[in-house]
């Protein structure tokens, strides 16, 4: 952790707040909507736009935190790839425009359910760690790359490790589940018939 | 108010440079296919040589009816547009023009994420109007926009990375002060795959195919008419003039040349210029590619081409220290 992270509130209240974090509590009301927008929208396609306001909404956070590298790498994987994949992926099953009451699940209660224990768990970690930890803003950047980059590799090495390696596992099992999917039509070639036509169409 | 004086001129000069430049790029390239194509190009609109050509094009599109199609998502499709084209104008603000300490809009820390995140942004305009148009064309479009954002977007930040990898920073004005000039040959694998890539993204020949106007009819812009068709165009031009700029930075030593001090912005320009005009020159002499091919180019070629300029980095950085 760096220097101006400390321990021990010490003369900071909530009573009178900064600029920023008012910004920052106003931006995070925006993504918190944008965010339930996109889970009770009934357009799919809407959902994934809506998604993307939201994970903006959390690297303007980041900014405001002055985690200038996290809020890039945020939009640079979040908006500019995931978001990408999900919308091919929902172009790929011609979602329709307006309403698909058929993307409703029976599942609801159980969704809810768990989403509210995993955000339970979240904020009561996250609060029981950082209880009294304060961010100086004022006195410089504090999560610039360097920053960043030396906690990563010092102090966080191994957890960075692990995950790579659990990445690394997920690649290649994508790879054999997709090659074993592909075995019984011949290599190289999709679908060419039957309802599934569309889906060799990018392969042509 | 001196603060205030600054900020504004600066983001004049930007807004300046963001309207002028993606035209000149495109009037240098309607006279120059025409020339290459063994014509003249446009010759009557503004007297000399035609220069005029795109304000008249600009008033033709503002004058058009802004047609919205019956069975598309109205807002998204309206809204389509602006995601494309504000990306860029967002990036000019991280690209330095000379070695002074003023020359660049507002200096970013991680330039090089700010610079491919938000660019990244940009295609998902392409995305939102191949979907919200009700048009299979355009549907096609988009598919076909997605799945080379996917293929381009990796190499692209690989080579980005061996960049910053060499210069031990990854701001763009940091880049720039620790350039030597061999760099150039040490890094030109990374800087040709970075441009071919970079191409791919901006859906330019030979990489069009998502837009391929002789098959599926502009994909994702089939439907766009008047105003709103103009500012795709001038994504794509912006996003020519972004393209160089940064390739010029990243590879070739931006404001670097005889002389930097006083005709650094002069240098970056002029290279610029230069990879604009190999750009268009690409366009009239290249086929277009197949979709397949085009996959194939990017994860056969150019990841491993990529990979190789990341190892090749390593290996002299670990060497030279």
């Amino acid at each position: 952790m760096s220097p101006a992270v400390h321990l021990a509130a010490t003369g900071h209240g909530f009573l009178s707040p900064t600029g920023v974090e008012i910004a920052f509590l106003l931006v995070g009301i925006a993504t918190f909507g944008a965010a339930i927008v996109t889970v009770t929208t009934k357009q799919l396609v809407h959902a994934a736009l809506w998604l993307v306001v939201a994970l903006g909404g959390l690297a303007v956070e980041y900014l405001l935190l002055t985690a200038e590298f996290i809020a890039w790498v945020q939009v640079l994987i979040y908006v500019g790839s995931v978001v990408v994949l999900l919308l091919f992926g929902l172009m790929l099953t011609k979602a329709p425009i307006g309403r698909s009451p058929d993307a409703d699940s029976g599942n609801r209660p159980a969704a809810l359910a768990v989403a509210v224990a995993a955000a339970g768990v979240l904020v009561w970690v996250v609060v029981d760690a950082f209880r009294t930890t304060w961010i100086e803003l004022d006195k410089g950047v504090q999560g610039s790359t360097a920053v960043s980059g030396e906690s990563l590799f010092r102090h966080w090495v191994l957890p960075f490790e692990a995950l790579s390696v659990l990445l690394l596992a997920a690649l290649v099992g994508a790879i054999v589940l997709s090659r074993k999917s592909g075995h019984d039509s011949g290599p190289g070639v999709g679908h060419e018939s039957g309802p599934r036509a569309g889906h060799g169409k990018e392969m042509r | 108010m001196n603060d205030v004086l600054d900020v504004a001129l600066r983001l004049l000069a930007l807004l300046l440079a963001f309207l002028v430049l993606p035209l000149v790029v495109g009037q240098t390239e309607h006279k120059v296919m025409a020339h290459m194509q063994g014509r003249l190009g446009p010759m009557y609109a503004g007297g000399f040589h035609g220069w005029a050509q795109l304000v008249a094009d600009g008033v033709k599109f503002a004058q058009k009816e802004d047609v919205v199609p019956a069975g598309a998502d109205r807002r998204i499709f309206q809204l389509a547009p602006a995601v494309a084209l504000l990306p860029y104008l967002l990036v000019l603000v991280a690209i330095p023009i000379g070695p002074a300490e003023g020359a660049v809009g507002q200096v970013v820390d991680a330039g090089i994420f700010f610079v491919l995140a938000v660019m990244g942004v940009g295609v998902l305009g392409s995305l939102m109007a191949g979907w919200a148009s009700a048009n299979k064309f355009s549907l096609l479009g988009g598919l076909r926009t997605a799945a080379q954002l996917m293929a381009y977007e990796l190499p692209m930040l690989l080579t980005a990375a061996s960049v910053a990898m060499a210069a031990g920073t990854v701001s763009l004005p940091g880049i720039l002060d620790a350039f030597e000039w061999w760099w150039v040959p040490w890094q030109i694998v990374g800087g040709v795959v970075f441009f071919t890539a970079g191409l791919a993204e901006l859906q330019r020949p030979p990489f069009d195919a998502p837009i391929a106007d002789s098959e599926i009819i502009f994909g994702a812009y089939t439907e766009y008419t008047g105003l709103r068709f103009a500012l795709f165009l001038l994504a794509e031009y912006a996003g020519i003039v972004v393209l160089c700029g940064l390739t010029t930075i990243l590879f070739l030593g931006g404001w670097h040349g005889p002389s930097a001090d006083g005709l650094g912005w002069l240098w970056t320009l002029l290279k610029t210029a230069v990879l604009a005009f190999i750009v268009i020159w690409l366009r009239v002499s290249y086929p277009r590619l197949r979709e397949d091919q085009l996959q194939r180019f990017a994860w056969t070629c150019l990841i491993p081409l990529s990979l190789a300029q990341i190892a090749l980095t390593g290996v002299v950085k670990v060497v030279i220290s």
